[in-house]
């Protein structure tokens, strides 16, 4: 299992702050997790669809999609941020 | 020496930037900088915004751009304060402190914690307009000023 985040905007879009899945492949990155996320529900696969502008953190360190997953990990997504 | 804190309560800029230089005396140079929120953005005015971060990584992601820094330079001191919650035009949001032997240091780390912080620390701005609240837009030119610490 690993926790997924959602923060700002796609929280609010998504109507989801936090929840608990089970990796969907062996070996899985960021990028298929998220392949697996959208083919899961119409709000992902708009909030995730191709062109769109998200960040990843994994395990607090800010990723990218390339970023390799395993189980226990906390993945969060979010818009780009704009503190300051 | 290093800190950087997250917090919804306003900070005292004197007395923080105190701390930096307080029983020292191999600091020559502390420059500091003070985000404020302004009554308009991209046209619209602006009443008020709430900021939004992610608890946990936050206060990492500040303290590795400033440990970013201080490997970069010769500094002795850095702060970070930012503030969350609800705020208002005219109310501080951030506060970044740098102490070095030398201003050029002082400057330029302090520029490049900004820099750093508007494009890697996990902060989202909603802000309050006529026309409702809306989440406030990542800015090209920010990505640019990070950018530019590269080259």
């Amino acid at each position: 299992m690993v926790t997924l985040l959602y923060f700002a905007s796609l929280r609010e879009s998504l109507g989801c702050s936090r929840e608990e899945i089970a990796l969907p492949s062996a070996n899985p990155t960021v990028a298929s997790l998220v392949d697996h996320l959208r083919s899961r529900d119409p709000r992902w696969t708009a909030a995730f669809a191709p062109g769109s502008t998200w960040r990843v953190a994994v395990n607090q360190r800010m990723a990218d999609p390339a970023t390799v997953v395993k189980p226990g990990d906390e993945i969060a997504f979010f818009p780009p941020v704009t503190g300051g | 020496m290093g800190a950087a804190r997250v917090q919804e309560a306003d900070f005292d800029v004197g007395a923080e930037l105190e701390t930096l230089t307080r029983s020292r005396r191999d600091v020559g140079a502390l420059a500091s900088f003070v985000g404020l929120v302004r009554d308009a953005n991209d046209g619209s005015c602006v009443s008020g915004m709430t900021l939004e971060h992610y608890p946990g990584m936050t206060e990492d992601a500040l303290e590795d751009i400033c440990a970013q820094a201080r490997a970069r330079w010769d500094l002795i001191g850095t702060l970070v304060i930012h503030r969350v919650g609800a705020l208002k035009p005219g109310d501080r949001i951030v506060l970044v402190g740098v102490t070095s032997a030398h201003r050029g240091d002082a400057f330029a780390a302090c520029e490049f914690i900004m820099d750093y912080l508007k494009t890697r620390a996990p902060f989202w701005k909603r802000e309050d307009t006529p026309a409702g609240s809306r989440w406030v837009e990542a800015r090209a030119s920010d990505d640019s000023a990070a950018q530019k610490w590269k080259e």
